[in-house]
C-alpha cells in the first residue's frame, strides 16, 4: 500500500538550536506508525514538524502532495488532526464548544450532528459533561477530549503526541483501545509518538526509534519488540 | 429625593458612553489578550471622520453607517500593519505601541482638524422627556439604547456564531486553534475591526455631549477602564453594567460629598479601579478560570 505521510530529510530547530537531524519515515495508508524514543529523543518535534509549527525543512508529502512550506491552518484543512502535547484543551470553553472547533474547518457541514453522536459514542463520559467548562475536566477526559476534537474534522490522519502522559493506566487502555477501533472502523491512519514502548509496539504495526533526532532503528512492531536492545532499553525486561 | 433620582439618570446617561468605550476595550481584551490604550483616540478620530462626512452633506444614519464601516476596516488595517508584527512580542511590547497609537491619534487629529472644540450633532431630537419632576435626556436615553443593542449583538455573535466562538478561541488558545484550521492572526484583525467600530459608535454618542476635539476621549477612557476593572475585563455584560455602575457612582458622590464637587470626579474612577482591583480582581462579572492539571 502507498504511504499516505511521508517524510524524508526532515530537520527542525528551536532558534538555533537544531533537534531533528534529517529523519525519514512513513505512514502506510490505514496503518498504525508510532515513534519511540526518551526524553528529548525529538518525538513531539517530529509531530509539529510535519504540521509546520516549527522551523523545518526536508520534504514533507501527505498523499502524494507537498505540505512542508504550507502553514499549520493549511496542512490541518487537508486532513491531518494533530492532538498536540499537553493536550491543547480550551479550557475556558465547554466541551461541546471544544469539539464544535473542532469541526471549524470543515466543508461538509450538514453531517455535523451526526459526527457529534458518534463521537459521544466513543467517548460517552463527554455526552455527560457537553456543556460543562473544559477546564474542569480531569486529565483522562481532557485527552479523549483532544482526541475527539481531532476527529470531529473528519482527518484521515491523525497525529497523537504521548495520549499517556500523566495518566492512569485504565485509562491509557482505553484510550488505546478507542484509537484501534478508529484506526479499523474509520480508517484513520495513525502516527503515535509515545514513551510507554510497550503499549505504543502493542498497538502498532511499523515503528522508528529515535535517538538524539535521529533514527536508529525502524521495522515492523512485532520485530523491534522481540530486538534484545529494545527490550532492555526501552521495555524494561 | 427628585435631586437623588435625577442624579442616579444622568448618571446613567454618562454612564451608557463608558460603557461603549468599556465593552470596545473588553472586546479586544478578549480576541488579543491586548488592553488597547489607543482605543479611546481611535473613536475620536472615527467621530472626527464622521463630522467629515456630515460636512460633506450626508444624512445622519448615512453618516452613522460609514463611520462603522470605515472604523472596522481601519480598525482590522491597524492590527495587520502596526500590531502584527509585534503578535510575538511580550505584552509590555504590544501595549507600548498601543500608547504609541494613542498620540499619533492625537496629534494627526490636531494636524487634521486644529484643537478648536467642534460641534457635533445628536440623531435625537432636543426636547427632554419629563416624567413627573425628573428630566430624562432625549439623548442620554438614545445612547444608552444604542449602548445596550451594540452589547447584545455583540453577546449574540460571541455566543451562537461559529466565527465568534473561533476568535474567542484563538485568543485563549492560540496553539490549538491554529490545530483546529482557525486563521488565528486573521482573527486577532477581525477582534481589533471589531473594536474599533464599537468605539466608533461610542465616539458619536459622546461627541454631542463634550464637543469634538482631539482629547475628548482622555477622561472618558480613564473612565471606560474603571467600568471595564469594575464589571471584569473578561466579560462585556459586566463591562456595560460596570459602566454604569461607575458613571451613577461618580455622579453622585461628586454631588454629596461637598469636597470631592466637579473637580476630583476623575479620582473616584481611579479609587474605584484600586478598590476593585484589591477586592475582587476579576470584576465582579469576571470569570476566573478552574484548572486541573
Amino acid at each position: 500500500m502507498p504511504a499516505l505521510l511521508e517524510a524524508q530529510d526532515l530537520e527542525a530547530q528551536y532558534g538555533s538550536t537544531k533537534v531533528l537531524h534529517g529523519l525519514s519515515f512513513a505512514v502506510e495508508t490505514g496503518g498504525i506508525t508510532t515513534i519511540l524514543g526518551a526524553n528529548g529523543a525529538g518525538k513531539t518535534t517530529t509531530l509539529r514538524a510535519v504540521c509546520r509549527m516549527v522551523k523545518t525543512s526536508g520534504q514533507v508529502r501527505f498523499d502524494g502532495q507537498r505540505i512542508d512550506g504550507k502553514t499549520t491552518e493549511d496542512i490541518v484543512r487537508l486532513g491531518i488532526a494533530h492532538t498536540p502535547e499537553g493536550r491543547g484543551t480550551f479550557v475556558d470553553l465547554t466541551v461541546e464548544e471544544n469539539l464544535r472547533l473542532g469541526a471549524y474547518a470543515r466543508r461538509d457541514k450538514s453531517r455535523l450532528a451526526g459526527d457529534y453522536e458518534r463521537i459521544y459514542e466513543y467517548f460517552p463520559v463527554l455526552a455527560q459533561r457537553r456543556r460543562q467548562q473544559a477546564g474542569t475536566l480531569s486529565g483522562g477526559e481532557q485527552q479523549m477530549l483532544a482526541v475527539a476534537r481531532g476527529l470531529m474534522s473528519r482527518p484521515r490522519l491523525l497525529l497523537l503526541d504521548e495520549p499517556s502522559l500523566g495518566l492512569a493506566p485504565l485509562v491509557v487502555l482505553e484510550i488505546f483501545r478507542i484509537v484501534r477501533t478508529i484506526n479499523q472502523e474509520e480508517s484513520v491512519s495513525v502516527l503515535l509518538v509515545e514513551q510507554n514502548a510497550a503499549m505504543a509496539l502493542d498497538l502498532a504495526d511499523h515503528a522508528y526509534l529515535l535517538e538524539t533526532g535521529r533514527v536508529v532503528m525502524s521495522g515492523p512492531a512485532a520485530d523491534l519488540k522481540k530486538n534484545d536492545a529494545i527490550r532492555r532499553s526501552y521495555l524494561g525486561y | 429625593m427628585d435631586i437623588l433620582v435625577q442624579q442616579i439618570v444622568s448618571g446613567l446617561a454618562t454612564g451608557g458612553i463608558y460603557a461603549s468605550l468599556a465593552l470596545a476595550l473588553v472586546m479586544i481584551y478578549q480576541a488579543t489578550d491586548v488592553v488597547n490604550f489607543a482605543q479611546g483616540n481611535m473613536a475620536m478620530f472615527s467621530t472626527y471622520l464622521a463630522w467629515s462626512l456630515l460636512q460633506a452633506g450626508l444624512p445622519y444614519w448615512l453618516t452613522f453607517g460609514a463611520t462603522v464601516i470605515i472604523a472596522f476596516v481601519g480598525g482590522l488595517l491597524i492590527e495587520r500593519v502596526v500590531i502584527r508584527p509585534v503578535e510575538g512580542a511580550p505584552i509590555l511590547t504590544i501595549v507600548i505601541v498601543t500608547l504609541g497609537l494613542l498620540v499619533i491619534f492625537t496629534s494627526v487629529a490636531g494636524w487634521i482638524y486644529s484643537y478648536i472644540q467642534k460641534p457635533f450633532p445628536s440623531p435625537f431630537p432636543e426636547k427632554p422627556i419629563k416624567i413627573g419632576n425628573i428630566v430624562f435626556g432625549a439623548h442620554d436615553l438614545g445612547a444608552i439604547g444604542i449602548t445596550l443593542i451594540v452589547l447584545l449583538l455583540l453577546f449574540l455573535f460571541f455566543r451562537y456564531t461559529t466565527l465568534g466562538l473561533a476568535m474567542r478561541a484563538a485568543a485563549q488558545n492560540p496553539v490549538s486553534s491554529r490545530l483546529c484550521g482557525i486563521r488565528v492572526s486573521w482573527m486577532l484583525g477581525l477582534g481589533w475591526g471589531l473594536a474599533a467600530a464599537f468605539g466608533a459608535v461610542a465616539g458619536m454618542m459622546v461627541a454631542p455631549v463634550v464637543f469634538l476635539d482631539p482629547n475628548m476621549m482622555g477622561g472618558i477612557q480613564i473612565y471606560a477602564f474603571a467600568a471595564a476593572t469594575v464589571g471584569g475585563f473578561t466579560s462585556p455584560m459586566g463591562a456595560v453594567i460596570g459602566g454604569f455602575l461607575v458613571g451613577v457612582t461618580e455622579n453622585l458622590v461628586g454631588t454629596y460629598v461637598s469636597f470631592i464637587g466637579t473637580e476630583l470626579k476623575l479620582t473616584v474612577a481611579l479609587a474605584m479601579i484600586i478598590i476593585v482591583l484589591l477586592v475582587r480582581p476579576t470584576g465582579l462579572f469576571g470569570r476566573t478560570t478552574v484548572r486541573r492539571v
